[in-house]
């Protein structure tokens, strides 16, 4: 064992604590070991193509443990079939990861699934994406291949395909269901479909302009992703935001988180039958939306975290508003939960539906919200408070049922949680500049940007290029880690009540499928 | 009960004039005699994910909440591309999601009418065309009328709806 893989480590750039190993083919499973048996935490894992600089391609994978992150690079001769040991022993959750980076660099996991994830013939077999000597923009006639799902077998079992399109106002993606009678005896979910080669398009950046395509890896989660992103630059060319701006990008990003438990809280009353839930929250929502029109400039903030601090400035009229709107959401939250908590129909839907037990989201790696409603109450702005959560003392939610209640307990938690950190941002918002200048990084610099969103822990890796260009950029989406536990959640449960269960992890398919 | 009894009392009625989101003054009465006139009954939607990031679904979304109430004016979001009237197509279209936004396309019933909805089912967006995207929407299926924004308000897309039914009645 390697007990002591960090001697020797190097300092990352990155907002949160972070070192850098490199590691043989026989020390990648071993720090894996390591890191799993002292109780560490899967953040990511991404490929990278070196051929043009050392003939060498890359592979790597971010931790989160006790004292921050630890990021460990493993190199492959290029040879014409690159593998690498994987990793699914200590950490289920990078299966997926693993099959996607066969999908995009065509380097290969000792995994015995090579079924494309995220290619579903769109593109030849032989092409790999990311790939240096690919050009992004060439175009392929997709041809849609079959796709074998795992069959189960016995008296009176069927399938029910669902998706790539669904029955609602949602992303797609296609569930495979084998029930008997209504009950779910596997779910199977195949991603993908939202595939848009984010990472290509990363590299034909500008630094100075990547934090807007990070915006739109997962339009829910635009603050936390361009934060990530700004973050990651910022600590790589030593920049420090002006800490009015930094106060700014949390009271961005407590709203967006409010703005998604709002919606979702609503949606989850609706999927229980109790379509007044969802009246209450979307016109709570739409109200925080419309203050964020007045004082961001615009609903949905895509463009509002900046390299170097935020785009603009609160109107004058901004904190009143704010406050006046804080309190009336509290208010109105408050009586909700309250009208939930009593509600018989509505609770008998939510109690023991969809349990994910605590020792499953400990093996899974489950993330953000999925794992403090089972029992693992980790949230970075508490964990590794960063400014300007470092004087926010965040009180993290923590449920241990794991089933759709303990979803919407720690959502009702976190909203009320942020409405607190909004009004002490807003009550102490320092004066001055909004935004500082960050000069162009030099090439070949890797940095992390790592930030608490509604979900979960939102990650981007940056590695820069020459003059001001994007080398290779990776980001990751807990959505990751937490699309298998739905297949978990739903066992034993009725057809009918995978609406209500998969609402109440409400994961990203496009910051999963990038 | 009696508490979301005193709730909804207490919330009142929110609906805003469904006038006033249209520059071009489309009277609430107007418009329902267009959609009556060209469907014979209420406008149905289905909405279709080609690829987006999920900002234009959340103002589609948007657009059922109390203060656009949009099935007060008689257009309603329905589940199967079998009972719409009208596509609102989102997205860069991703090369994995061609093949269905072609089949839900075949599946509505004629007369149908496609909006693209946002700068990437308008353009491409920010995202264009790639191995893994087509850009614009009405390069795969046709398109009657683009919505822009990024994502558009609800207002802006309830405009949008509003003077496409109009130009196609006319």
């Amino acid at each position: 064992m390697t007990p002591d893989f960090k001697q020797g480590a190097k300092a990352l750039p990155s907002n949160l604590p972070c070192q850098h190993n490199k590691a043989g083919a026989v020390e990648w499973r071993q720090i894996a070991q390591t890191v799993r048996a002292a109780g560490g935490r899967l953040l990511t894992l991404w490929g990278g193509d070196d051929r043009d600089r050392d003939g060498r391609y890359r592979v790597y994978v971010a931790y989160l443990q006790a004292d921050g992150i630890t990021v460990v690079e493993h190199e492959m001769a290029a040879g014409s079939n690159p593998t690498y040991p994987n990793l699914r022993e200590f950490f289920p959750s990078a299966l997926r990861m693993e099959r996607a980076i066969f999908d995009l660099f065509g380097l290969k996991s000792m995994e015995p699934d090579h079924r494309g994830w995220l290619r579903h013939g769109g593109w030849p077999e032989k092409v790999f994406p990311l790939r240096r000597d690919f050009g992004g923009e060439t175009q392929f006639a997709g041809e849609s291949e079959p796709y074998p799902f795992v069959q189960v077998e016995g008296d009176g079992v069927h399938e029910i395909p669902v998706g790539p399109v669904h029955a609602g106002t949602i992303e797609p993606g296609h569930f495979r269901f084998s029930v008997v009678g209504e009950k779910v005896l596997r779910l199977e979910e195949r991603l993908g479909y939202k595939h848009k080669g984010i990472e290509k398009l990363f590299e034909a950046m500008a630094q100075r302009e990547g934090h807007k395509l990070a915006a739109r890896i997962s339009g829910d989660s635009a603050v936390a992703y361009t934060w990530a992103y700004c973050a990651a630059l910022e600590a790589i060319t030593h920049t420090t935001c002006p800490a009015r701006a930094v106060q700014l990008r949390a009271l961005a990003l407590e709203h967006e988180r409010i703005a998604n438990h709002l919606g979702d809280l609503g949606a989850l009353g609706n999927d229980a039958g109790f379509a007044f839930g969802l009246t209450q929250f979307s016109r709570m929502k739409e109200d925080l939306l419309r203050a964020n029109q007045v004082c961001f400039g615009a609903r949905y903030l895509m463009d509002f975290v900046v390299q170097g601090g935020v785009a603009s400035n609160l109107p004058d009229k901004a904190p009143r508003l704010l406050l006046d709107g804080y309190h009336a959401l509290e208010t109105g939250v408050d009586s909700m939960r309250n009208i939930y908590d009593n509600h018989a129909g509505v609770q008998d839907r939510f109690r023991e539906t969809g349990i994910l037990s605590q020792e499953n989201a400990w093996k899974l790696d489950a993330a953000g919200l999925a794992a403090r409603a089972s029992g693992i109450p980790h949230d970075l702005r508490s964990d590794f408070p960063w400014p300007p959560y470092d004087k926010m003392n965040v009180k993290v939610s923590k449920q241990t049922s794991g089933d759709v209640a303990a979803r919407v307990a720690v959502r009702f938690e976190e909203v009320l949680e942020s409405l607190r950190i909004c009004r002490g941002l807003v009550a102490n918002l320092s004066g001055g500049d909004i935004r500082s200048a960050v000069p162009d990084a030099e090439p070949g610099l890797l940095g992390v940007g790592v930030i608490e969103g509604w979900r979960g822990p939102v990650l981007i890796a940056l590695e820069t290029g020459a003059n001001g260009s994007v080398r290779r950029c990776h980001p990751h989406d807990p959505s990751w880690q937490n699309w298998p536990l739905l297949e978990y959640a739903i066992l034993g449960n009725l057809v009918p009540d995978f609406p209500l269960i998969n609402k109440s992890f409400n994961l990203s398919y496009s910051g999963h499928d990038i | 009960m009696i508490n979301t009894l005193s709730r909804m009392i207490r919330t009142g009625i929110l609906t805003e004039e469904a006038a006033q989101p249209s520059k071009e003054e489309l009277a609430l009465g107007g418009l329902q005699e267009n959609i009556r006139k060209i469907l014979g009954r209420a406008l149905c939607i289905r909405h279709v994910d080609a690829g987006s990031c999920n900002g234009c679904e959340l103002e589609i979304q948007a657009l059922n909440n109390p203060y656009y109430n949009i099935e007060g004016i008689g257009v309603k979001f329905v589940a199967s591309p079998r009972h719409a009237d009208l596509l609102l197509v989102t997205g860069p279209v991703s090369v994995n999601m061609e093949e269905a936004l072609k089949r839900t396309f075949d599946a509505v019933p004629d007369p149908k009418i496609v909006i693209a909805v946002g700068d990437c089912g308008a353009c491409g967006g920010i995202f264009g065309k790639s191995y893994a995207t087509r850009g614009a929407i009405e390069d795969i299926v046709p398109v009657n009328h683009s919505v822009k924004g990024c994502p558009p308000s609800p207002v802006a897309i309830l405009q949008a709806i509003l003077q496409t039914v109009q130009s196609t009645t006319a």
